[in-house]
């Protein structure tokens, strides 16, 4: 019995490193060889590199503009992150409180406009920004993610703020306390595990997304980190060195943030995706 | 408390909280939707200030474009395999980190990683291991299967495209999985053991129909992502070879802003909308029923 038991958990931690291998192996891959000469990856991509060389790295950052990248990636993540989270929770608040039928066709409009997917009006949208010479501009494309970002938010804090009990506003409205002052000292921090949530899936989704940014940002120095790894790889294809090394460091800070911030991450991602 | 008296105060309170992420919203998603109607039926060239009406030659267009036939049926394909094959994935990792033993969420942590880096970085991953490490595996162990790059070969490119969204997805859904194993009444089981229900039992009779509220998210999920994929499928195989791996998100894009056809594209991507709003619409329906009755 005891035998059998043993058993059982060996084969386990068997079974789950085997899989645990193959999912992680990709990334191991492109870590290996992002130390190893031209050569050396053509001789053998398997083997370990024979001495930690840097210098892909040093090459691969001068020539994708990595400084650039990451600068604009964390500015345009940061600031229409924070844009959809003001900006939603406020339209939600005033969506549950103040409700009638119009805010109920909003409600039901911004769930239905879920459902179309970004390929689908990419290209009135190209056209009408670029007449409008709108392209071209990192608020140009933070002013996008806030428009596109608003639906799910919104719907999100919808739900959350239907729960939230009068009480505690009425009370300070009687103290002679604004609507806007009420919504930022009382609601808005009583908001903070669904913002959490809401912060980390538009993170993933701002950080990550090459569609949208590659319509509009037209200009190296705007580029962000998907699109820079992008134009330079498609020119260092055969300089695999260089090219593993750029891809390692355009996965380094999405991992850095996923150590910090891991249980938040599993516990958003989750959540955002139930709700 | 919240029912403003004055029309003035109504207005006050509405363009505090609601006008900027309302005009935001119809500037950047409605507008854009709507005059994506209206190209459908002009032969706008998206630049030039007059146009006129030619009411359905577009969608005329769209339907007699026999690569768009080539990319629907290959999209259609691709959905269909990495629906199961990411199901299935994401519902056995599931299971397998609840078992309830020492460091699952470590291996639940390294499952969710691929989900963390966008697509493009994945698919030049992925686009290194087709192309360099696997083809040096068949030819050292005389693997026939790798000898030449899956990235090259009409039928292997597909089969290389499914197995990387397989690979991004299954952990994501491997997560709403688990919270829904997670709800399952402990009860429930005890009295299963109780009664001498084996796993197989179990899991087929009380978890499976348990969770047919989970099934029906990431279902949802993945049918949303897959028809919509867009990032892996440019850096892994560009659509190659010989457009044999341009899934249709690829197809719109590059009938409008690489072949100039705005209004044919807008037309397509008008039917793709249709099309995955019906697939998703009624696939939610069915498994709402299914629900009811477990």
């Amino acid at each position: 019995m005891r035998n059998k038991r043993l058993n059982i958990a060996a084969g386990w931690y068997a079974g789950m490193s085997i899989l645990f291998i193959i999912f992680i192996f990709p990334f191991l891959l492109i870590l290996l060889n992002s130390f190893k000469s031209r050569v050396e990856i053509i001789r053998n991509p398997l083997t370990l590199p024979k001495t930690l060389d840097f210098s892909n790295y040093t090459e691969a950052y001068n020539r994708m503009n990595f400084s650039y990248g990451l600068s604009n990636s964390l500015f345009i993540t940061c600031v229409s992150v924070l844009a959809i989270l003001v900006f939603s929770s406020m339209l939600a608040y005033y969506l549950v409180r103040w409700s009638n039928k119009i805010s109920s066709i909003i409600l039901l409009t911004l769930v239905s406009s879920m459902l179309i997917p970004f390929q689908s009006i990419m290209i009135p949208f190209v056209t009408l920004y670029g007449n409008l010479h709108m392209l071209n501009s990192r608020w140009a494309l933070i002013f996008f993610y806030l428009g596109f970002g608003i639906s799910l938010a919104t719907f999100m804090y919808h739900g959350f703020i239907k729960t939230v009990p009068k009480d505690l506003e009425e009370a300070s409205l009687m103290d002679g306390a604004g609507r806007v002052q009420v919504f930022w000292k009382i609601i808005f921090p009583i908001l903070k595990p669904i913002s959490t949530t809401i912060a980390i899936v538009d993170v993933l989704w701002i950080w990550n997304d090459f569609l949208l940014p590659s319509l509009v940002l037209l200009s190296k120095e705007q580029q962000t980190l998907p699109l820079s790894t992008y134009y330079f790889f498609g020119k260092y294809t055969s300089n695999y060195g260089v090219a593993m090394a750029a891809l390692v460091m355009a996965i380094i800070p999405v991992i850095i943030f996923y150590l910090i911030m891991q249980k938040q991450i599993i516990k958003g991602v989750v959540e955002g995706a139930v709700k | 408390m919240y029912k403003e008296t004055t029309l003035k105060k109504k207005i006050t309170v509405f363009s505090i909280f609601a006008l900027i992420p309302l005009f935001v919203f119809t500037a950047v998603v409605i507008v854009p939707f709507i005059i994506g109607f209206i190209m459908t039926l002009t032969n706008w060239n998206g630049t030039s200030s007059v146009f006129q009406f030619i009411g359905f030659n577009n969608y005329k267009a769209a339907f007699s474009d026999n690569q768009f036939w080539v990319s629907l049926w290959l999209t259609i394909r691709y959905v269909f395999f990495t629906l199961i094959l990411t199901n299935i994935v994401a519902f056995f990792l599931a299971l397998l980190v609840t078992a309830g033993r020492k460091g699952q969420h470590f291996f639940r942590a390294g499952f969710f990683t691929p989900n963390l880096v966008g697509g493009i970085i994945l698919g030049f991953v992925w686009q290194f291991i087709f192309a360099r490490v696997l083809v040096y595996f068949g030819k050292t162990w005389g693997l026939d299967i790798f000898t030449y790059s899956w990235l090259g070969d009409t039928t292997k490119a597909f089969w290389a495209l499914v197995i990387v969204g397989v690979w991004q997805n299954a952990g994501y859904m491997m997560l709403i999985y688990i919270a829904g194993l997670m709800s399952i009444p402990s009860s429930l089981s005890e009295a299963a053991n109780l009664d001498g229900a084996g796993s197989f039992q179990q899991l087929f009779r009380i978890k499976i129909p348990m969770m047919i509220s989970s099934f029906t998210i990431c279902l949802f999920l993945t049918l949303q992502r897959s028809f919509m994929v867009y990032d892996t499928n440019l850096s892994l195989t560009k659509g190659g070879p010989y457009r044999s791996t341009e899934i249709i998100a690829m197809h719109v894009y590059d009938d409008a802003f690489i072949y100039r056809n705005f209004g044919s594209g807008q037309a397509k991507a008008i039917m793709l909308f249709i099309i995955v709003s019906l697939i998703v619409t009624l696939q939610v329906r069915v498994m709402k029923r299914l629900e009811v009755d477990a």
